[in-house]
């Protein structure tokens, strides 16, 4: 059990890279807590997993050091490390009943055989598999070899972080749910700290406590979620997370005033004047309402997804979302909109430029 | 609905002509020579089993039968293991794997009794690479025309250098369908290489292996060409394997009904044989699957 330190990673599949585009990860600083449930969230291809190799030292960083309290393992093995990692793909040793797949890495370290018998045991017992000690690895479903990878990196008590690299990809959907939510148990009982990357947001806000938001190889916001959903820190953030995700329409800025065309919009608060750039206003469909007096718009589009419709409309030659609940506008009808002003911001080049908005993180990142 | 009709005969049909000239009826022919007497002008004598008894009961036989099943023992614990571990330390990515792939080939290529050839230049004690070798740089007396124990040694070593490539590209394909993931994994397990082999590579090899090891019986088992090419059998009756064996009753002493009885024996062991390998390596894939749950 460590706090892991990330300082200044970064790291490059080439050989001698040299222009900012050829790092998988630009300049990286995290820290994650002992015992925490962490969530990496991003789409595909923006390093999330190659951040997580580098923690588990399946990869070693091209530039800077990860510290696991106050030792630095930056050049250390995986096993040396001690840390645990479940993959995309179940990974199960075929020839092997379930019990010895469970034993397997306590073995490998020469634990005692009665100690083994206890933990296998145990975690057996943790991942509902117990009736299964004796089955041929092979054999088991999808789901129970995925829990069984999972159980390889439980049995050993002294991990110092577990991680899950999209581990529910190949899971049926009805037992993603049952299998996160034994997740999610499991670490409240053992309180392992555990890294979840997924660019499932659903997967990524139910598991965490602190979600890492990743984009083009660039931490972008980090928060609990409702902090992600509330307050984006980005537009990228806003645009991600949430269905449908964040609206961003570009404004003018005049006098420390939002002007979307000649209609002055009311923020959360005072804007932060001392940012120049492309300035937008970000406001989430669900605070966005149909009104009698307002901006006007038409609508383009109406998807009923259940328990409420998405209208699409457009403002000018802007198309903005608004959950709705209650009578539909027709399509093409004329019709007005407002913006809940606690959760209307602005964004200065995709940066919240709020005044009490905290510093941005990746000065290189644009969007 | 269900409609019946016969139409789907019309398909199976040209299968089934094929099949019966190229396998049923030359294999009649050949039950129907063992079990009778040839003369000249066509004279056929009933003889019953007594070819079979004859055969089955020949000391001749039997040490052919004992020279081919050494034979075939031979080459797979050499053949399997070496390939295995060829494939083993074959690069997995990046420009060496085509040229290793294509080196791997090229012996699979030659034509058998050319490769028969080139063994018996090789191996010649005078003017042979590989027998000059022996003789007059290492100082031993190597002569494969004179002495049993080199004539065998060539053999399986030409037998070696002919087909343990077979195994390499099989195994070889078997490593890379591994994905990264199960090499991490154990990593992190804190597994040894051993393990790694005895737990991940072994296993996901092992369907392709069932099959070399198939392939590499049969063909051991039926050789002819490359041997016959080298030593004739010689020296003595030393590497006289079951076919070579068959063509001298068949061809050499023009005896159809033994030869013919010989053949059919030599075949339904080569069946069995096959049978029972692909039985018992199969079988326990039958019992993991059994487990499945639904």
């Amino acid at each position: 059990m460590a706090k892991i330190t990330l300082s200044k990673v970064r790291h490059s599949y080439m050989p001698n890279p040299s222009r900012p585009e050829d790092y998988a990860l630009q300049s990286i600083d995290l820290e994650w807590d002992d015992g925490g449930a962490y969530a990496l969230l991003g789409p595909s291809g923006c390093g999330k997993t190659t951040l997580l190799n580098l923690i588990s030292g399946l990869r070693t960083p091209s530039e800077g050091k990860i510290l696991f309290d106050d030792q630095d393992v930056t050049n250390l093995s995986p096993d040396q490390r001690n840390i645990a990692q479940v993959f995309q793909f179940p990974v199960i040793y075929d020839t092997m009943n379930v019990y010895d797949n469970l034993a397997f890495p306590l073995r490998n370290r020469g634990v005692e055989k009665s100690v083994i018998d206890q933990r296998v045991r145990e975690v057996a017992e943790m991942l509902e598999v117990s009736d299964m000690l004796k089955r041929k690895a092979a054999g088991l479903s999808p789901d129970n070899k995925q829990k069984l990878s999972m159980g390889r990196g439980l049995v050993r008590d002294d991990v110092n972080v577990v991680m899950f690299d999209e581990p529910l990809t190949v899971i049926d959907p009805h037992l993603k749910w049952k299998l996160r939510s034994k997740l999610k148990e499991l670490h409240q009982s053992i309180r392992h700290t555990m890294i979840y990357v997924t660019h499932d947001q659903t997967e990524a806000l139910t598991f965490a406590d602190q979600v890492v938001v990743m984009d083009r190889g660039q931490v972008v916001q980090i928060g609990t979620p409702v902090e992600l959903f509330e307050r984006p820190a980005h537009t990228f953030v806003g645009h991600f997370i949430g269905s449908p995700g964040m609206n961003v329409l570009p404004c003018d800025v005049k006098e420390g005033v939002a002007m979307l065309g000649d209609t002055a919009i009311e923020l959360d608060g005072p804007i932060d004047r001392s940012r120049q750039g492309k300035t937008e206003i970000g406001v989430r469909p669900e605070f966005v309402s149909l009104v009698d007096e307002g901006i006007e718009a038409t609508v383009r589009r109406i998807s009923d997804v259940g328990r409420h419709h998405v209208i699409e409309a457009m403002i000018g030659s802007h198309p903005v979302a608004a959950i709705h609940k209650g009578d539909i506008p027709d399509l093409g009808e004329s019709i007005k909109l407002s913006f809940k002003a606690s959760q209307t911001r602005l964004y200065v080049d995709g940066w919240l430029a709020m005044q009490d908005s905290p510093v941005n993180r990746g000065e290189t990142y644009e969007n | 609905m269900k409609t019946e009709n016969q139409k789907a005969w019309f398909f199976v049909l040209p299968v089934l002509i094929l099949v019966a000239f190229n396998a049923i009826i030359p294999m009649m022919t050949v039950v129907n020579y063992s079990v009778q007497e040839t003369f000249g002008d066509n004279l056929f004598f009933w003889e019953g089993l007594t070819w079979f008894e004859q055969i089955l009961n020949s000391e001749r036989f039997h040490n052919a039968l004992g020279r081919q099943f050494f034979f075939t023992f031979m080459i797979l614990i050499i053949e399997i293991p070496l390939g295995i571990a060829i494939a083993l330390s074959m690069p997995r990515k990046g420009f060496w794997v085509p040229v290793c792939l294509i080196l791997m080939s090229l012996p699979m290529l030659i034509p058998w009794n050319v490769v028969g050839a080139m063994w018996n230049i090789f191996a010649l004690p005078d003017i042979g690479l590989l027998g000059y070798f022996f003789n007059h740089v290492l100082g031993i007396n190597y002569d494969m025309t004179q002495d049993p124990t080199a004539a065998w040694i060539t053999i399986i070593a030409m037998d070696v250098w002919h087909w343990t490539s077979l195994v390499v590209l099989l195994a070889y394909a078997g490593l890379v369908s591994i994905p990264d993931a199960y090499y991490q994994a154990a990593k992190i397990d804190g597994a040894s290489n051993w393990s790694v082999f005895r737990f991940i590579q072994l296993p996901k090899m092992k369907n392709v292996l069932t099959i070399a090891i198939l392939l590499r019986f049969m063909d051991s088992f039926n050789i002819y060409t490359e041997p016959f090419v080298l030593t004739g059998g010689g020296p003595g009756n030393s590497t006289t394997f079951l076919s070579i064996d068959l063509v001298k009753i068949a061809l050499g002493q023009f005896d159809l009904g033994p030869a013919a009885a010989m053949s059919l024996i030599y075949f339904a062991i080569t069946l069995l044989v096959s049978w029972l390998f692909y039985t018992l390596m199969n079988r326990e894939n039958l019992n993991d699957y059994e487990e499945v749950e639904h």
